[in-house]
């Protein structure tokens, strides 16, 4: 009989991750939140952003990515919402303007009322990725006519005095794919100046990463939920993406212990098959 | 002819946008511009193009009775009743052919649209997303095996990159002093600056080359494709 070791069925595998998942949801382990760069400098850009500038925040997002990018864009709202900013919401993905009613209904639940109109507003969806934004870069009130609601932008008090691109303090871009952060570098910082920041799941910051550069194409990113930890640490308002760091450094442990199982079973196997061809 | 002109207006309309981007002058500007107003509103009516396919294939699916067919009527009418939800009363405070529907309001808490997409529609698409910490689970344990010398690299580098972005790696090393190279979130943050970016700046730069080599191909028509030919 061979002593050949038979992979973990694949059930065990699922069952292992979820307990890894759901108990350090149900009980509290507390790991500590330590900043990095990248996520400092977005913090640095919302700070230094003086009080009644208009910033632009860009939901390029969609239900499947939202336990990863929603507390980023909560935490950096929250942030400019302080900052007393007003917020031009817009999104290049047509559920990103459900995801921007649903923050604002969040904060007005914890009990942060900004006043719609003058605090902020949300301006919808705009398709054709790119084109777009270049055409938003031009004439922002050609593109963006009125607001979700029907409101003109000239009578939106958030709005006065926005004309272009450049007239917002920076761009925050929360991306989940294309169009998204990449098209906002490249049309908002490449060819308009305007300081481009934002937030990726953990899966695409790989690749964004490049353009936080020298040149500061991005002002810093947002990766994943650690980078919604990070940020909700720096401004001292722990939320989901603080609760959710112990679940997902659970989840990489239980991973790597997989893998390093994987991997003593794929050796342990290599020998007792090289033993059985000596003996042969 | 039927190849000729499409081709024709495709090198003019791109040599324009080109051409607008080193001459600032006018015209170029405003041809530019509308060019792009344009595309945006072609983007807009490509959804409903989208939508049209979708109820065009999911109905002759239903009509033959291909396997799995009764799937598409699950798709037809859970589209058609977000449309039709959507367009009578709305969605948050936007208001539609209704009203806002404060009957139905006061029995939902809210609209009927926000309903359906904040407790269907929304969980349905994160579970999905979720799932793949499941098989990403079970592919790593099946795949990532240190076979040669350079997916041991690759396999050493993943294990530190992967406890480095949690919490984990922060307590794991954080007796190591301040600012140490091999505290796990620096060396997590090394390879992912350093070499992760230089390699993928190679692969966005060879994309982009890539890019320009097609769209001059376009351009001067010497690929067709897109014209529906072979």
């Amino acid at each position: 009989m061979s002593k050949i070791r038979e992979p973990l069925d694949r059930r065990i595998i699922f069952l292992l991750v979820f307990i890894g998942v759901a108990l350090p949801i149900m009980i509290k382990v507390g790991l500590p939140i330590e900043t990095t760069e990248n996520v400092e400098m977005v913090y640095d850009l919302v700070e230094s952003t003086p009080a009644g500038s208009p910033v632009l925040i860009s939901f390029d997002y969609d239900p499947s990515t939202k336990p990863e990018i929603h507390p980023q864009a909560i935490a950096v709202i929250k942030h400019a919402l302080k900052k007393k900013q007003k917020i031009i919401c817009m999104a290049l993905w047509p559920m990103g303007v459900k995801m921007c009613e649903q923050i604002f209904n969040t904060l007005e639940e914890e009990g942060i009322k900004p006043v719609y109109g003058t605090d902020w507003v949300n301006m919808g969806y705009k398709s054709g990725g790119a084109i777009s934004l270049k055409a938003i870069g031009a004439d922002f009130r050609k593109v963006f006519t009125q607001d979700t609601n029907g409101t003109l932008v000239d009578d939106i008090p958030a709005l006065h005095g926005v004309r272009s691109l450049q007239d917002f303090k920076y761009v925050m871009s929360f991306s989940a794919g294309v169009p998204g952060i990449k098209e906002w570098v490249q049309v908002g910082h490449d060819m308009y100046n305007v300081p481009v920041s934002g937030g990726v799941t953990a899966v695409s910051a790989p690749s964004i990463l490049p353009y936080v550069n020298e040149q500061q194409q991005l002002t810093g990113l947002l990766g994943g939920m650690k980078g919604a930890a990070e940020y909700e640490f720096m401004i001292g308002v722990p939320g989901t993406a603080t609760q959710g760091m112990d679940a997902q450094s659970f989840a990489h442990l239980i991973i790597i212990i997989l893998i390093i199982i994987g991997n003593i079973n794929y050796f342990y196997n290599k020998k007792i098959l090289a033993l059985e061809e000596a003996q042969k | 002819m039927k190849i000729k002109i499409p081709l024709l207006i495709t090198f003019i309309t791109g040599l324009i946008i080109i051409v607008s981007e080193f001459i600032p002058a006018q015209p170029f500007p405003k041809i530019s511009t509308d060019l792009e107003t344009w595309v945006m509103v072609i983007a807009g009516f490509a959804m409903l193009l989208g939508l049209l396919s979708l109820f065009k294939v999911n109905i002759l699916k239903i009509k033959f009775k291909v396997p799995n067919w009764q799937y598409s009527i699950i798709t037809l009418a859970s589209c058609a009743i977000m449309i039709a939800l959507g367009l009578l009363w709305g969605t948050d405070k936007q208001v539609g052919i209704l009203g806002h529907g404060e009957g139905i309001q006061n029995v939902l808490g809210v609209k009927p649209f926000d309903y359906l997409f904040n407790n269907i529609y929304q969980h349905l698409a994160a579970t999905m997303f979720a799932l793949l910490a499941f098989f990403i689970a079970s592919a790593a344990y099946r795949a990532f095996i240190g076979r040669t010398a350079e997916s041991r690299l690759l396999l050493i580098a993943a294990i530190i990159v992967m406890l480095g972005r949690t919490s984990l790696g922060s307590w794991l090393t954080g007796f190591l002093p301040d600012g140490s190279f091999f505290h796990l979130p620096n060396l997590a943050g090394f390879i992912m600056k350093y070499p992760n970016t230089a390699g993928q700046r190679a692969i966005m730069i060879g994309s982009g080359l890539g890019v320009i080599g097609s769209s001059l191909r376009i351009l001067l028509g010497i690929e067709r494709m897109w014209l529906g030919g072979k």
